[in-house]
Parts: C-alpha cells; structure tokens; sequence
C-alpha cells in the first residue's frame, strides 16, 4: 500500500486509536501556526546567550522565512515579509524597519522569479536562496552603516558563506514540520 | 516541482480581485517598512521601547542559558584546576614571592598619593558602582555589536552608563528597558573610546571595527608610536568612562595606529559592572548643551 506522505510521521495517541481514521480534517490552528511560529522563534535565537566577535550566527529567521517560501510556494503571502521582517528587528540589533524592507523586497523578487523561472528543482531553489541571502545580509549592512559607524563589508563574507550552506537545512527543518503541520 | 496555480485564479471576480490586493498590500507594506526605517535611521533611539519588549520577553529564556553556561564553564575550569594543581602551585608561589615586593611599593605609593591629594585638595566622587549584572546575550547575526545586560531600571541602570567586567571595559549603556538594557560594545564601529597608552599616557582614541579588534589612534598626526603588547587603558577624557580602565593590548602597528584586541571578552565574562559616569556633573551640564547623538554647527 502506498502511503501518504501528508497523513503519517506523527505517533497516533493511543486515545486515537478508537476513532474513525477516514475523513479527518487537519488542525488550522497547527495549519497556520506551525509556520508562523518557526519563522519567528528562529528570529528570537538571537536573544541566547552566544556571542561573537565578528557576526557569525547565520540570519535563522530569515533562512525559515525563504525555506518556507521556497518549499510551500503558495503558504505564505506575498506581504508577509513585512511583519516577519518586522519582527526579526526586534531582536536583531538592526535599525528597526531594515529587516521589514529587506525581506519583503526578497518576497516581492521572489515572486517575480516565479513568473519566470517555472520549473525548478532544490539546487537553483539554493541558487535563489544564496542570491538572496547575500543580499540582505550586505543590504543589512548598508542599512546599519546608514544609522550609525559600520564596519567593512568584509566581515561579512563568513556569515554568507555559513549562511548559504546552511540552507538546506533549514529546508529540511521545514519539511518535517510541513509533514507535522499536515497531519490528520 | 510543478509551479502553484495561482497566478490565473479563474473567471471568479472575487478570487482575482484577492490576488491583485495582496500584491497591493504587499507593495504597500514596503513602502511602510521604508518609512519606518527613514524614522529609525533618523532617530536611533526611536523605537527603542519595542526593542526593550522584545529584550524583556526573550530575558528569561536566555538568563536560563546563561546560567548553564556558566556553570559549564565553572565545571570546566574546576576539572582543569585539578590536572594542573601541582605546576600551577609552583608558578603561583613565583608570582606571590614577586608580587610582595610590588605590593609593598604600592603600598607606599598609596600613602604618598593619600598626601598629595590631600595638599591638592581633591575629593573623590561618590560611589562610582551602580549595580552588577550579566551579559545574557548579543547582536550575533548583525553587524552592530550590542549585548544584553541583565539588569535594567530596576537596579538603577541609565542610559549612558559606563559598564565594565574584571579584566576591562565592556561598553556603555545605550538603551534600558525594564530588568535588561543594552550594551553597546567597545568594538562596535559607532563606539568611540578615550585612551592612553598605560606606560606613558599617549593620548588616543579608540574606535571599534566591527570584527572583535579596536583601533587605536593616537591625537598626535606621525609615524605611530605603538608598539606590539603595549596596554592601553582609558584616559577619562570627556568625563563619561572613569580612567585606568584596562581597555586592550596592541597586537599590530599600523601606518597611523595600532590594532589592539580589547581585555573584556564579552562571551567570557562572569558579570559586568555598571558604573557612574566619571565626573556626571560636568557631563551633565554638556549633555544639557549637546545630547548625544545631536550635532550643532558652530557659528563662525
């Protein structure tokens, strides 16, 4: 028999065992929140305790936020860059506001990569991320060197680099929680 | 994969009309992200209470790991004080039979020093502690080096404060909120430090790069006169850090200065101290002229 890939992964409660397994209707609270909530919990990784001397940790939030969208086009919407955005300036340390244009201009080009690039598979998925990552991470930089002093863009380029390769992570991370999200 | 339908929702009206307005919302939410940024980069310090909510709720989640990673480290360095009991017994008796000697020099120096002040009639300023807190986190994935401290309001902390930890200066105080407030790191580029060379008191500035060094720039225009493990610590010039600060050791001449690499590693750094602003008063008379952050012109 051929199983689903939406239906199983989770261990069925021994309470549910006694209930009908056709016609079950998926959680929209879990629906909606499990994507929210991952998107913002990454922003907030930031907020433990783990310092460095150059910034290394790689943007989480925004890895979640382009996995997401890369993987489940249609999930998120267009305008939901901003808040997510938004949110992840809270804990960023960046100028509030950076982090709301920048994401969402990396939605907006996003979609405008649908229109043209129809059919692709996981590596030019990464292609988009890398491209886009770099972007707002200088975008980032240039945004801070406006407000105050900014250091070279040349501290950066660890962060990418770890960035980048840890995309497809991140696309993973979201695979099992699409799976979880969709569960009966 | 297959691309998402959605660019043609059908013949509904209704389906259509809800597409175009979310590219309408979206653009929208743009331009409103660009102004609230044009605010922000006009007025650093303007949405500095939300960033405070933010630093408040996420406190208690990292004061936990703080913890833990505190005591990881207290575990690591007991275990190794064990292996190394015997070697090291034998260097602290060197280092105690020579810091005798010192000691009993300063002890002279301070009695001498007790006199002159008093024929100068110079009084201490009060107190100079505030409170004592932890680093609970940092700005790791953003190119402005700011760090969370744990304690805020409650125990006194203000906004231009400086903060120092055993071996050196941290930063100063930028934004409170209610039990954290942030700290803006020596090797932030925005933050800009009086210092001296220790041996000599060579005037110089500070400046942070952003990756974990500073740059020391000496007042004098020259060939630089640093050299390689020189100490620097702060001079107390402009009344806001307290002089004699351990601040950090040159690691490289350069051209006009120096790269130095500050004392306070502020991942390893048991606590930080919030300080008064050495001499506040004056400080506060200049404050009350130019804030922080404002430039005037100066008439000609």
């Amino acid at each position: 028999m051929k199983i689903p890939v939406t239906a199983i992964l989770t261990p069925t409660r021994p309470a549910r065992e006694y209930e009908s397994r056709f016609d079950r209707e998926q959680s929209l609270l879990k629906m909606l929140a499990i994507p929210i909530t991952s998107v913002v919990v990454a922003s907030m990784i930031t907020a433990l305790p783990i310092f460095t001397e150059v910034p290394l940790l790689p943007p989480l939030g925004l890895l979640m936020f382009l996995s997401w969208r890369l993987m489940r086009p249609r999930l998120l919407p267009v305008w939901s860059g901003v808040p997510f955005g938004l949110m992840d300036d809270l804990f960023s340390g960046q100028p509030f506001g950076s982090a709301g244009l920048l994401w969402s201009l990396a939605m907006l080009s996003i979609e405008i990569i649908d229109a043209r690039a129809i059919w692709r598979d996981h590596l030019q998925d990464w292609l988009i991320a890398a491209i886009l990552i770099a972007g707002v991470l200088s975008g980032g930089l240039w945004i801070a060197g406006m407000a105050h002093a900014a250091p070279e863009p040349a501290v950066l380029i660890p962060q990418i680099i770890l960035s980048i390769l840890l995309y497809p992570l991140a696309v993973r991370i979201c695979a099992r929680l699409d799976s979880w999200r969709l569960a009966t | 994969m297959a691309p998402p339908k959605h660019r043609r929702p059908g013949f509904s009206r209704k389906a259509q009309y809800s597409l175009f307005a979310t590219y309408v919302v979206a653009i929208a939410g743009t331009i409103v992200a660009a102004l609230l940024l044009a605010i922000s980069v006009a007025d650093p310090a303007g949405f500095s209470a939300l960033r405070a909510a933010g630093a408040e709720i996420t406190a208690p989640v990292a004061r936990v790991f703080s913890n833990v990673r505190g005591s990881a480290q207290n575990m690591n360095a007991t275990v190794a004080a064990y292996v190394r009991a015997g070697s090291k017994n034998a260097a602290l008796e060197k280092e105690a039979e020579a810091n005798r000697k010192k000691l009993i020099e300063a002890q002279a120096l301070r009695v001498e020093n007790a006199r002159l002040r008093g024929l100068l009639k110079l009084s201490e300023e009060g107190e100079s502690q505030v409170s004592v807190g932890r680093l609970i986190s940092s700005t790791s994935s953003s190119t402005r080096r700011v760090a969370t401290l744990s304690i805020g309001r409650n125990f006194g902390v203000e906004r231009a404060q400086p903060v120092r930890g055993p071996s050196g200066l941290i930063g100063r105080v930028i934004e409170t909120g209610p039990t954290t407030a942030r700290i803006l790191l020596v090797t932030d580029a925005e933050n800009l430090v009086p210092v001296m060379r220790a041996t000599d008191g060579l005037p110089a500035f500070s400046a942070g790069l952003g990756n974990g060094t500073v740059l020391i720039k000496p007042l004098n225009l020259g060939e630089s006169p640093f050299k390689v493990g020189d100490i620097i610590v702060t001079s107390g010039n402009g009344g806001l850090y307290p002089p004699n600060i351990p601040f950090a050791r040159v690691i490289k001449k350069t051209s006009d200065g120096a790269l130095a690499l500050p004392y306070a590693d502020p991942g390893n750094t048991p606590y930080a101290v919030v300080m008064r602003p050495y001499q506040g008063e004056a400080r506060a008379a200049q404050q009350a002229a130019v804030p922080d952050g404002e430039t005037r012109e100066i008439a000609e």
